[in-house]
């Protein structure tokens, strides 16, 4: 399949990007500053960054929508207000994550932002629940747009007027270029932030704007780290068709009415996972020294028993330091286990950790 | 200090009389981003041509650091484990890796000078 490409390519080849295939998009990964700097930029200022590659699914319908849905979505979807977000997931039979996601309720429905490189195959999972009760659209013409850090809100105010009364986790209609955009106050770097979704269009036009006003342009790169940081998982790696939410430590994320009712699929497979004892659980992994584990590390107990596998793991440049997460066996799952890791070959002291490593508050 | 000679895996190497000092070319610097990790070899180690003499990681990968010539390490530089960005700011001068006592001369034949390196990295782009 031909690698493709979001409305703002030129726009990010004009600021000087460097490109790497991701999910089957060119994007940038970094701009030459550098991934450090522009992380720091995040956290300090405001970066822009294009998530366009991501999916945008619209559900449109009646009211038994929210109920149709929650068979795969295991939130309390009735009770969602118009406009709020929720962070939820797609699960399998076996109670595994197929995709991560943001739902939120619109006026006719719900939008839901998914993985890119899952987009299509949730597609049909949406399609194969819902039937053809429901308008589903996977929008080609949209692009996403984050403005993260905490200068966000003040740089997106002189674009879009009135923006900046958005609750975190809320969204709501604004216009721009007298056109409607979609904005949400939300985001995947722990930082206070937006998320825009507007016609592609108007892509280059709003983000030129959003430089101007001294948002800096943020690659794929930084983001990462952001969102390590910030102990966000990355699909298809911190979680998966093979891990359930559960045991990734994503308890908060289905609602306590569905945690007791289930109706999901793969809720049998979770049910003794949410009421008891877990054989493993995702959390922050701190390297004591420099060096760095990366996924795929294994991690051993200080009497040298395996007991884990890191899934994601860098420098965190706002930590100065290394950080990581993965999969403990629970029993050394409680913050401050000193543990092993394995780095090409020598075993290094490091600790369990609770997440995030790095903790800003939202404007709620 | 003589004129630096090059190497495939990007590896430029100085020489002083019996000892050579290594690090990495600008552009491998530039390939790589942020470096945030160094891991050197011990001093002392004896290292064959196109072995593996060190890590360098960037956020996005680690990197593993060849010598283009066989010897024994005399010396490392422990400043830049210290603060490995030094490798982006200056990685033909002050961020030098290690030292090695040069143990056959005539490899350095095989390596390449300045304007050829410059054609092999516009010629093997990656």
């Amino acid at each position: 399949m031909e690698i493709q490409k979001t409305a703002l390519y030129n726009y990010h080849k004009s600021l000087g990007a460097k490109f790497v295939p991701f999910a089957g998009y060119e994007m940038p990964v970094q701009y030459s500053s550098g991934v450090i700097e522009e992380h720091k930029m995040t956290r300090n200022n405001a970066g822009l960054f294009d998530v366009s590659h991501m999916g945008q699914l619209s559900i449109e319908g009646s009211r038994n929508l929210a109920e149709e849905l929650e068979k795969i979505i295991p939130i309390d979807l009735e009770k969602i207000k118009l406009n709020q977000s929720k962070y939820s997931f797609l699960t399998n039979e076996n109670g595994g994550i197929c995709d991560d996601l943001i739902v939120t309720r619109v006026e006719n429905g719900f939008n839901i932002i998914l993985n890119a490189a899952c987009k299509n195959s949730d597609f049909k999972i949406f399609k194969n629940s819902l039937g053809n009760k429901f308008k589903l659209t996977l929008h080609k013409n949209l692009s996403l747009i984050a403005l993260q850090g905490p200068n966000s809100s003040e740089i997106l105010e002189k674009i879009i007027p009135k923006v900046s009364s958005l609750k975190f986790m809320n969204g709501n209609k604004f216009s721009f270029s007298e056109k409607s955009v979609y904005v949400t106050r939300s985001g995947y770097t722990g930082e206070d932030g937006f998320e825009i979704s507007l016609p592609d269009n108007l892509a280059e036009n709003f983000a030129k704007r959003l430089i101007e006003q001294g948002a800096k342009p943020i690659g794929l790169g930084a983001r990462d780290t952001l969102r390590l940081e910030a102990g966000l998982c990355l699909y298809g790696h911190d979680i998966s068709e093979t891990t359930n939410p559960i045991e990734a430590n994503l308890k908060w994320a289905i609602s306590k009415r569905r945690r007791e009712e289930g109706g999901f699929v793969g809720y049998s497979k979770i049910k003794s996972d949410i009421n008891g004892r877990l054989n493993r659980l995702r959390m922050g992994i701190k390297p004591e020294g420099k060096i760095i584990a990366r996924e795929g590390v294994k991690i051993f107990s200080k009497d040298n028993q395996e007991i884990g596998l890191i899934t994601s793991g860098s420098f965190g440049p706002s930590v100065n330091g290394p950080v990581a997460m993965g999969y403990v066996k629970y029993d050394f799952s409680k913050p401050g286990t000193k543990i092993l890791l394995e780095v090409r070959g020598k075993k290094c002291d490091a600790e369990v950790s609770e997440l995030p490593f790095y903790k800003k508050s939202y404007v709620r | 200090m003589s004129d630096k000679k090059f190497s495939k895996q990007h590896e430029w190497i100085s020489i002083e009389n019996e000892v050579a000092t290594i690090g990495i070319t600008k552009h491998a610097a530039e390939m790589l981003g942020d470096v945030v990790f160094v891991e050197l070899p011990e001093k002392g180690k004896n290292v064959e041509k196109e072995g593996q003499a060190g890590v360098v990681e960037s956020t996005k990968a680690a990197s593993d650091i060849y010598t283009p010539i066989t010897g024994e390490i005399v010396e490392t530089n422990q400043s830049i484990v210290d603060d490995p960005a030094e490798i982006n700011k200056n990685p033909e001068g002050t961020a030098w890796l290690f030292k090695i006592k040069i143990k056959n001369k005539s490899e350095l034949d095989e390596l390449m000078n300045r304007a050829d390196y410059e054609k092999f990295v516009k010629e093997n782009p990656s």
